[in-house]
């Protein structure tokens, strides 16, 4: 249980050393990517002037206000609410996410599935958990909203976040094959029969 | 007493900001019982940052969660009451969408098919409005905000009469199961029995969405609650699905007769930020509580 500061953004041997249970603060670049945003890249053929490569992604659509730009909010935005989204639907954005963009890790909440996993340990990145439903707190390592593309999609605009301190994230899934989430949904679906039983209902 | 709509406007606008920042206090003992019975070295600290950012939203008075949901509005109407349905319905969308444009909050309304976002938290049926009657000089009007999260994680099963209640218990079982840490958990798992299908699903809404420490009216209901929370808290899913003792808050039950061929089970489920605001409007004017 290692505990790595990244400024972003990192080489392969870099994702490659994170092990599940590790911890992880990252400084400087996140990028923000969510549902719409990732059907018109990888579905609708549309392409990002951003570039992701070793880059950290988070899965999120912030509450934004609309300011003036100025050096304190250089895209006219103001971050009001940053938090983070269910990472199973993008389950198959991950692939391209890592192959075609480049990026190195993936931040969200409630795990991704062994599409991704599988390309954690091909391409070298990793899956960082960070606390659902805790987006006042995440907010407060959010200094910036640098630069937003596809924004026609708002709020699920391509977000790119200048971040102090965001973290400590845990490492829940690595490019060494392993999963904390396979690791207790196994002992979970272990428990059911015994669970039932004490319920009264005997296994089908 | 007559309700002026500009009024009912004005608190529905409120309610959805309110909502959205304060946890009922409920919500936060439910926390702190939850933290003091987790063994596991990993959810102790997932329960630890919750109960963090329950106070960083206070004190900052920021949103507990980016997704300000589907916003739902439960208005109950007392006998005393005088209020035009049509304009009590029109003056709790405007107040809907001014929260959202005024706050402003990020609309997470889109159109179904053509996935267009108004940026108004409205749409065609949203936000649900359900209105109930009730004795008494006195509108009540409840804002649930309904995160994704939790949402997507829905189900029903047309169970038959011969599965009997197992069938029930074991399709709550499989549903938290499934959910995994999906659904932000610990969750409140809200559970339906009974009715028709819409009525069921309608059912397992309301039991998600009720205070901790409330029961089930029915008392097969309020026993089947004690023992599910039990079985679901025993699985090991855990805050976020991370490991741990403390899946949910409690599983919650509400119930409806059914048809002689039929035995339906419903089950929704409540995020960790279980978000909910109301308002008493009185002759004696304005009372926010949760």
């Amino acid at each position: 249980m290692t505990h790595h500061d990244f400024t972003m953004p990192i080489t392969e041997a870099q994702a490659r050393s994170l092990r599940v249970n590790d911890t992880v603060t990252l400084e400087g670049t996140l990028f923000g990517i969510r549902d719409a945003n990732q059907i018109a890249l990888f579905d609708k053929g549309r392409k990002t002037r951003f570039d992701m490569r070793g880059h950290a992604a988070i899965h999120t659509a912030p509450n934004v206000r609309k300011v003036a730009p100025s050096p304190r909010h250089p895209a006219g935005y103001e971050p009001i609410c940053v938090g983070t989204t269910t990472s199973a639907r993008m389950e198959r954005f991950t692939r391209p996410m890592l192959k075609e963009l480049g990026a190195r890790l993936i931040i969200g909440k409630g795990g991704l599935g062994k599409g991704s996993l599988d390309a954690f340990a091909e391409s070298g990145g990793a899956y960082l958990a960070i606390i659902g439903g805790t987006a006042a707190l995440e907010t407060t390592w959010v200094e910036a909203i640098e630069d937003v593309d596809l924004d026609d999609l708002n709020p699920e605009s391509l977000w790119k976040f200048r971040v102090r301190g965001f973290g400590p994230l845990l490492v829940a899934m690595d490019s060494h094959g392993a999963s904390l989430y396979d690791d207790v949904d196994r002992a979970a679906r272990a428990r059911r029969d015994e669970t039932l039983a004490k319920l009264g209902v005997k296994p089908a | 007493m007559k309700v002026d709509p500009k009024q009912v406007e004005e608190v529905a606008r409120e309610l959805y900001v309110r909502a959205l920042k304060i946890l009922p206090p409920d919500i936060k003992q439910g926390f702190s019982r939850l933290a003091a019975g987790e063994t596991d070295a990993t959810a102790k600290k997932v329960l630890g940052t919750m109960i963090a950012n329950i106070k960083v939203a206070e004190d900052t008075e920021n949103l507990l969660c980016q997704d300000t949901g589907i916003p739902i509005y439960n208005v109950t109407i007392g006998s005393g009451v005088q209020v035009d349905g049509v304009e009590l319905q029109a003056a709790i969308r405007r107040g809907c969408e001014r929260a959202t444009r005024e706050h402003p909050l990020r609309s997470s309304v889109v159109h179904p098919i053509t996935r267009r976002n108004e940026h108004t938290s409205c749409g065609p049926g949203v936000p649900p409005i359900h209105i109930d009657f009730a004795g008494g000089e006195r509108l009540l009007i409840e804002m649930v905000p309904k995160g994704s999260g939790s949402e997507n994680n829905s189900w029903l099963k047309m169970a038959i009469p011969a599965e009997g209640v197992n069938a029930i218990k074991a399709f709550v079982v499989d549903c938290v199961l499934d959910a995994g840490g999906k659904t932000c958990p610990p969750t409140i798992v809200g559970v339906g029995i009974g009715g028709t299908s819409d009525l069921c699903v309608a059912l397992a809404k309301r039991a998600a969405t009720r205070p901790l420490g409330t029961s089930c009216p029915d008392p097969e209901g309020a026993a089947l609650e004690k023992s599910l929370t039990e079985a679901v808290n025993t699985l090991g899913v855990g805050p976020q699905g991370l490991g741990g003792d403390s899946t949910s808050f409690a599983v919650h039950v509400e119930i409806a007769a059914t048809h002689i061929t039929m035995n339906p089970v419903a089950v929704n489920m409540q995020c960790h930020s279980a978000r909910r605001a109301s308002a008493s409007i009185t002759p004696a004017g304005v009372e926010y509580g949760f």
